[in-house]
């Protein structure tokens, strides 16, 4: 048996290590490790609470918004107050865009250019795919980068900019929008959907959003143009609907009132207990106790300990590992077309793709509603007082998949404050009873090593990990 | 001119960012400029060994670059080891990896304020991952290369600073560097390339009229200037965000919220709430840059005395209640 470490694994947000146990060219064995320690949860301990909302959106420059709508609902939460109509659409508004960004951002730059590697020359797809998809000089670049930045001008008038807004306040948004803006946001909107059906598509978002199964879905992509067609018809050559498999465990916070909150796994939908989660430290670099749920957490850094391998934390659900993301958002929604995908062929990297792809078909035409519902002169954002003693606890979906803030506050100041990350869940490492992570379960079986095709790459990029979140 | 790019200890915002540059694509108006990336650990498609042997190809020497952009803080704990990021796969702490390549680089860029300053770790009580800029430690010259360092274009460190940074700045620095070179009157006393950081983020603000009657606002979401008393920072900061939109048409102000000065070392601790303004006996203790303080509350005194009533009413409320006289021809007297 051979160990190769295989990194600096880019193209994912943040630094990324990944070791692999090989067994003649078969991957046996995978731990994941989160190489950078960002320490965040100590650096906002003893600040005045709302100072959260300039400190969290600086976790991450790619799902800053959702750090800070997980914070501001942390906030409302310890408040006893509840946001504004015309706050709360806000809100969604602002999630929406940058979740939506986030999958297009990632199908484009991060994922798809390992399609157009040489190690596929000859395939019947790659000289179309390699033309279209290269990293930084593929002609969709050219296309995507103006469309992504011309729909993140949402940010510009709802948020002020992104990343990085302070805009998302607990009683919603210091931003009112007024009439004549509403119909600059419905014109965005339009631009943006015209991109997406006519590049990334090849037909109207209404139809993909109600494919149906992988059947369906597959007959679809068949003779289509369009660049998530490109995809499906490389993957289904590649037998990527059969690679990357995890736990088939699911778990959603719910998004929008769109998508609602719950768990999946082995067939049944249930709903969430939040009370269920916990973190354990057993194989990271932070002292080890109890998994501890995380009004109780603790992030004490031991950077000596032996048999620890990354920075990242193991979070469980019941004990068990589980899956965040798109698919578990559309799983747990029922969407027909991710239960399709996973009861047939368990999670893969196909069904992860397909997730994201069929959020931004169901969820820009609930932008454009969530536009029209808003009432210029209502107010958009309550007001309350900040109690000195409370706790809260604010849960939110970002792109990558459920985000978690727990805070509590004493005499005035954030006495503590934990967060689980997406890719916390996703790229955790083995917990106290030696369960690995999801992607260190997916990975086992796989091909690797001198010659091996790239397929250790698709798996891992189609979690989307963000890993400056994971290590927050 | 070929840019290597890492990133450490920061959110990768910067880069994000700079992914928005409008109205060309980014990488189009880079190319067009002659600026390519040798290597962006967001971009590249280069992974793992390939990576590794192009950062070590260039860190001997043995392949030519221009520009050494490090996006995040240097992350020199836990007690100097720097494991707190070892680049993976390499095992080596990040921060060797830029030392040893800043020495190669014509021209070496901090992006963002992290990179610049020491981000949030350096401004918290203890510094627990002993972070620290490039070249500065906060305020204090020094840093991961010392105060002395200069790269092989005879420059200190360009701080691109901001959290995040407009792609306009770093855009607009590089290809300066390109096509005119840069020079050290180029940048001010923070290593600020003067191009961005020359304005401050109060000229141009959409809420002006309300600054110039002292019309404050008195909570979130309201209209009215935010100096008073919502910890706006905007006269003070160098910046020209209200010059150069966000987004299309934004800025924090036009956001609704106040400027912290995220371009400044230190911002991210100012010593008070962030969105609270500090005041002895009434006054903010943050008065402008460059304005005596006895002549501001002579004129803020004076100001708020003739606030015509559609500025004040509007200044608390997140929408216009009044809109400005539409005087008809004829009907002045």
């Amino acid at each position: 048996m051979t160990r190769i470490v295989v990194g600096p694994f880019n193209r994912v947000e943040g630094d990324l290590e990944v070791s692999l146990d090989l067994d003649a060219g078969r991957i046996r064995s995978a731990q994941v490790n989160s190489p950078l320690f960002r320490g965040f949860e100590q650096v906002l301990i003893g600040r005045s609470p709302l100072d959260a909302l300039a400190i969290v959106p600086r976790i991450c420059g790619i799902c800053s918004v959702s750090q800070s709508a997980a914070a501001a609902a942390a906030l409302a939460d310890a408040m006893g107050i509840v946001p504004t109509v015309n706050g709360k659409i806000s809100r969604n508004l602002k999630c929406a865009t940058e979740n939506l960004a986030d999958h297009l951002t990632h199908f484009y730059l991060f994922f798809m250019p390992d399609f157009a590697r040489a190690a596929y020359a000859g395939r019947p797809w790659h000289e179309a795919v390699a033309q279209r998809f290269t990293a930084v000089s593929g002609t969709a670049a050219a296309e995507v980068l103006p469309a992504r930045a011309g729909f993140l001008r949402m940010m510009g008038f709802l948020a002020g900019r992104w990343p990085h807004t302070l805009a998302i306040q607990p009683g919603g948004s210091t931003r009112a929008i007024t009439a004549g803006e509403r119909i600059r946001l419905l014109a965005l909107l339009r631009e943006f959907r015209g991109f997406v059906e006519k590049r990334l598509f090849g037909d109207a978002l209404a139809a993909v959003g109600q494919l149906a199964s992988k059947d369906q879905l597959l007959a679809w992509a068949d003779g289509r143009a369009g660049d998530f067609p490109a995809f499906l018809k490389a993957a289904a050559d590649l037998g990527l609907d059969r690679v990357g498999q995890a736990y088939d465990r699911f778990l959603s916070y719910g998004a929008y009132d769109l998508f609602p909150a719950g768990t999946w796994q082995a067939g049944e939908g249930a709903e969430l207990a939040p009370v269920a989660i916990a973190e354990d430290t057993t194989r990271s670099w932070l002292a080890t106790g109890q998994a501890r749920h995380p009004t109780q957490g603790e992030t004490i850094v031991d950077a000596n300990k032996p048999d620890a391998y990354t920075w990242c934390k193991a979070p469980r659900y019941a004990g068990q590992a589980y899956e965040v993301g798109a698919l578990a958002r559309q799983v747990v929604a029922g969407h027909p077309l991710a239960l399709d995908l996973v009861r047939r062929d368990g999670a893969s990297v196909m069904a992860r793709v397909v997730a994201r792809m069929l959020e931004l078909a169901l969820v820009l035409p609930a932008m454009e509603s969530w536009v029209q519902a808003l009432q210029p002169g209502e107010p958009f954002c309550a007001h309350g007082d900040m109690p000195d003693d409370a706790t809260g606890t604010g849960l939110v979906e970002a792109a990558r998949g459920s985000l978690g803030h727990w805070l509590s506050i004493r005499r005035g100041r954030i006495d503590r404050y934990q967060i689980i990350a997406p890719t916390t869940w996703n790229f955790s490492p083995r917990d106290s009873e030696s369960q690995p992570g999801p992607l260190e379960q997916a990975l086992v079986g796989l091909p690797a090593g001198a010659g091996a095709p790239p397929t250790v790459q698709h798996v891992v990029r189609s979690f989307d990990p963000c890993m400056v979140c994971t290590v927050h | 001119m070929k840019v290597l790019w890492l990133q450490s200890g920061g959110c990768g915002g910067c880069t994000q960012s700079l992914l928005c540059s409008e109205p060309r694509s980014l990488f189009d108006e880079l190319r067009d400029a002659g600026i390519e990336f040798l290597w962006h650990p967001a971009l590249s498609v280069e992974s793992g060994e390939e990576a590794l042997a192009i950062l070590e190809d260039c860190a001997e020497g043995r392949l030519a670059f221009d520009a050494l952009c490090i996006e995040g803080a240097m992350l020199r704990g836990p007690n100097g080891t720097g494991r707190f990021h070892l680049m993976a796969g390499s095992g080596r702490p990040l921060t060797e990896w830029v030392e040893r390549l800043a020495q190669r680089a014509k021209w070496v860029f901090a992006v963002g304020s992290c990179t610049a300053y020491g981000g949030f770790s350096a401004n918290t009580p203890g510094n627990p991952l002993e972070a620290c800029g490039l070249q500065f430690d906060e305020q204090t010259p020094g840093g991961l290369l010392g105060a002395g360092f200069e790269s092989s274009a005879g420059l200190p460190v360009i701080n691109i600073a901001g959290c995040p940074t407009h792609p306009g700045w770093v855009v607009d620095t590089l290809e300066k560097a390109e096509l005119e070179g840069l020079s050290k009157a180029d940048l001010d006393d923070y290593g600020r390339p003067l191009l961005y950081a020359g304005q401050l983020v109060h000229h141009g603000c959409a809420r002006n009229e309300y600054y110039e009657f002292k019309a404050s606002a008195l909570k979130q979401s309201d209209l009215g200037c935010l100096m008073e008393n919502l910890g706006c920072k905007g006269t003070q900061a160098h910046a020209d965000c209200n010059l150069r939109p966000w987004n299309g048409n934004g800025s924090c102000l036009r956001g609704g919220f106040a400027c912290i000065a995220c371009t400044e070392p230190g911002f991210e601790s100012p010593g008070h709430a962030f969105q609270e303004t500090p005041k002895l006996a009434g006054i903010p203790i943050g008065l402008p840059a460059d304005m005596p303080k006895a002549w501001f509350v002579a004129l803020a005194a004076l100001s708020k005395s003739a606030t015509p009533a559609r500025v004040r009413n509007n200044a608390v409320v997140d929408h216009p209640v009044v809109i400005p006289v539409v005087r008809k021809k004829g009907g002045g007297k």
